[in-house]
């Protein structure tokens, strides 16, 4: 069946706006702001003031007593608060992470992030999350495999930072319907599984569900190339059969756990090395179709795909050109 | 001409709130309700007939009262209320000889309008956060109930396409609460501590009992043929629920909970199959198709908690309130059809 068409959704184009000056005095405070861990959004240009805001309820919406704040995605910005400040140190001091072409992703309207994955835990995640939601005070949310939802307390905690069930149904309706930025690796857990020797070298990019979800969304994918989250927890050994046996997709032996793991016992697992990270947000892609199409030609939609896929690829292959030190960039 | 309208399940709680909600209709001239049980409320022109499933009965009342609509209420939606045998009778048994008779040659029948659960899409880990009427479930049906009510879903689909000409409404509902209902969920949100399952606060959605009432009043009215979900706006995490109640949650080991379940029983706990699942995972569904056709929910998910928590506030303080109606047939009977009684014109 057709999907309806979302007749009170405004279209709207994204809007491009450059980061402004940090040194400028009410930058500066809302940067302080964020660190400590508030999502302050970045002032409005004019054109942009007056626009309904995504939470917004629509016309006729009963008003709620709540008392928690967890919203239908089950985030918290409690939650989502406290993490920014605990993790804060991790971003700016650990991983020292760095930007590049901050000014690609929209500040309005829904957009897909495309990044590569890596690390056996993989640390790009909250990275890319944490960035975005400080360095320009807007929401995102995470696409991932569904089972984290199947563990105890993790499955709870991770939808409460932002962590959705990677569903073509929950992508539309977080891009199209609350214009939310939502970031997704569809590499899926073959990013993250591979062996450090594979390291920077992108796996299949799915079936290209990303781009389709895109289109039928109406909004433009956004690129991320990361580097540094390969060597923060590199994997030495993959154990298949036994991840076979458990069910799980992947149980690796990590340079991590040699290094720490006498020191620290299993905890030493859990620690990332400080490996420099260095994120590039290349040029949002636009598709030029129609939005809300029960189907789009498959063949279009793996040329894109592809094609984003190669993007990233090439822009990991310029930056580790230009790498200098794994652990100082 | 009026409409003359068949109510199934009239001795349960639906059935006698639809039929006392269709007595206030001046629309509808006739209304004749089925049941093996006696009506629990106050009806004042309903004919209650008393019968089972059988299907040569039904299809002879059919016949007999020339109704146009039939409002099917009786679906066993939570097992915790019937055995796995009765509920099979009920929900696939009973509504295949129902739909038989509604759809046998000579039927007036030109409306049904059925009250489903929306249970039928399940509650997984790789589920949307909201179903959409069309989303199909993430995985079979394991459970008793669920696989009850999706087989007989699956009749009332071979009779609307059977019978083109029948307007056939499916209506899914969400968790049901509200001032007066019963169920597992309410039964569970009354206790000292809440049960929850340890690791998991799932968002859960509610709609308010008037809100069924009304859509099934509101589908009949405009005749709207098709399957809609009923569930008020917004989730809720399970945690909060039990907050707004004023309760503690108290964790559930998640191994080995069906077991758990069981024992519990035996202490007036229920804690049925169903919704130790939805503990884990929850269920949200998408309620646009029918707000887009004009219907408007007094509640929504939080709403519908606190009307719940307000009306057992108002309770445990004064008590359940007037008692409860009894039915006596040559009283009903006296009232309805003794020229001695003095009716408005």
């Amino acid at each position: 069946m057709a999907p309806d068409p979302p007749g009170d959704i405004p279209r709207l184009t994204p809007t491009r706006r450059p980061v402004p000056d940090a040194d400028h005095p009410a930058e500066a405070e809302r940067r302080a702001r964020a660190r400590m861990g508030e999502l302050v959004p970045m002032p409005r240009p004019a054109n942009l003031v007056g626009l309904p805001s995504p939470n917004d309820g629509a016309e006729g919406a009963l008003a709620d007593k709540r008392l928690s704040d967890v919203d239908e995605w089950g985030r918290s910005e409690r939650w989502r608060e406290l993490t920014r400040r605990l993790y804060d140190p991790l971003y700016r001091h650990w991983f020292r992470a760095e930007w590049e072409g901050l000014d690609n992703i929209p500040s309005d309207g829904g957009a897909l992030l495309v990044a590569n994955h890596a690390g056996a835990i993989p640390s790009d995640a909250p990275v890319i999350m944490h960035g975005i939601e400080t360095e320009l005070g807007r929401p995102c949310y995470g696409l991932a495999d569904h089972l984290f939802k199947s563990m105890p307390v993790v499955g709870t905690a991770w939808s409460r930072v932002g962590g959705v069930v990677a569903h073509p149904d929950n992508a539309y309706r977080l891009l199209r319907e609350q214009r939310q930025l939502t970031l997704v690796f569809p590499e899926g857990t073959k990013g993250p599984s591979k062996r450090f020797d594979e390291r920077y070298r992108l796996r299949r990019f799915g079936r290209g569900g990303f781009v389709e979800i895109a289109m039928r969304a109406g909004v433009p994918v956004v690129p991320i190339a990361v580097v540094g989250a390969e060597e923060s927890m590199p994997i030495l050994h993959n154990f298949s059969a036994l991840a076979k046996v458990i069910g799980v997709p992947y149980v690796p032996l990590t340079a991590n756990m040699v290094a720490f793991g006498p020191v620290l016992g299993p905890l030493g697992a859990a620690i990332y090395f400080p490996a420099k990270f260095k994120l590039r947000v290349l040029e949002p892609v636009h598709f030029d179709v129609a939005p809300d199409q029960p189907r789009y030609s498959k063949s279009r939609v793996m040329e894109e795909a592809e094609g984003i896929r190669q993007q990233i690829q090439e822009a990991l292959y310029d930056m580790l050109r230009k790498r200098q030190s794994v652990w100082f960039g | 001409m009026g409409k003359r309208v068949l109510v199934t399940g009239l001795g349960t709680f639906w059935g006698g709130r639809v039929a006392q909600a269709l007595e206030q209709d001046p629309d509808v001239e006739t209304i004749v309700g089925l049941d093996t049980r006696e009506p629990s409320v106050e009806l004042r022109r309903t004919e209650f007939v008393r019968t089972d499933e059988n299907y040569s009965i039904l299809a002879r009342i059919v016949r007999a009262t020339e109704v146009d609509t039939i409002v099917h209420t009786f679906l066993v939606l939570d097992s915790s209320t019937a055995s796995g045998r009765q509920m099979n009778e009920t929900n696939v048994i009973g509504t295949m000889n129902l739909l038989a008779a509604a759809g046998s040659a000579g039927s007036t029948v030109r409306n049904v309008v059925v009250k489903s659960a929306t249970l039928v899409y399940g509650s997984s880990i790789e589920d949307p956060v909201w179903f959409k009427e069309e989303t199909p479930r993430s995985n079979p049906p394991k459970l008793r109930v669920e696989q009850s009510v999706i087989e007989t879903e699956g009749y009332l689909r071979d009779f609307a396409e059977d019978n083109p000409h029948v307007v056939v409404s499916l209506l899914r509902f969400s968790n049901v609460l509200g001032t007066e209902i019963t169920t597992s969920i309410s039964k569970c949100l009354q206790l000292p501590v809440v049960p929850s399952v340890l690791g998991f606060d799932p968002r859960f959605q509610f709609v308010h009992e008037s809100d069924v009432i009304r859509s099934i009043l509101y589908v009949m009215d405009h005749q709207l043929p098709g399957v809609f979900n009923v569930a008020g706006d917004g989730l809720l995490p399970w945690s909060e629920v039990a907050a707004m109640c004023g309760k503690r949650t108290v964790p559930l080991p998640p191994v080995g909970i069906g077991v758990l379940g069981q024992m519990v029983r035996r202490f007036g706990i229920d804690l049925p199959p169903e919704l130790l699942v939805l503990l884990r995972y929850g269920r949200g569904v998408d309620n646009r198709r029918l707000t887009r056709s004009g219907f408007r929910y007094h509640y929504t998910s939080a709403g519908t908690v606190q009307s719940f928590n307000e009306a057992v506030r108002l309770r445990r303080t004064v008590g359940e309130g007037e008692p409860d109606y009894i039915y006596e047939r040559d009283v009903e009977n006296f009232f309805r059809h003794s020229p001695a009684v003095v009716k408005d014109s």
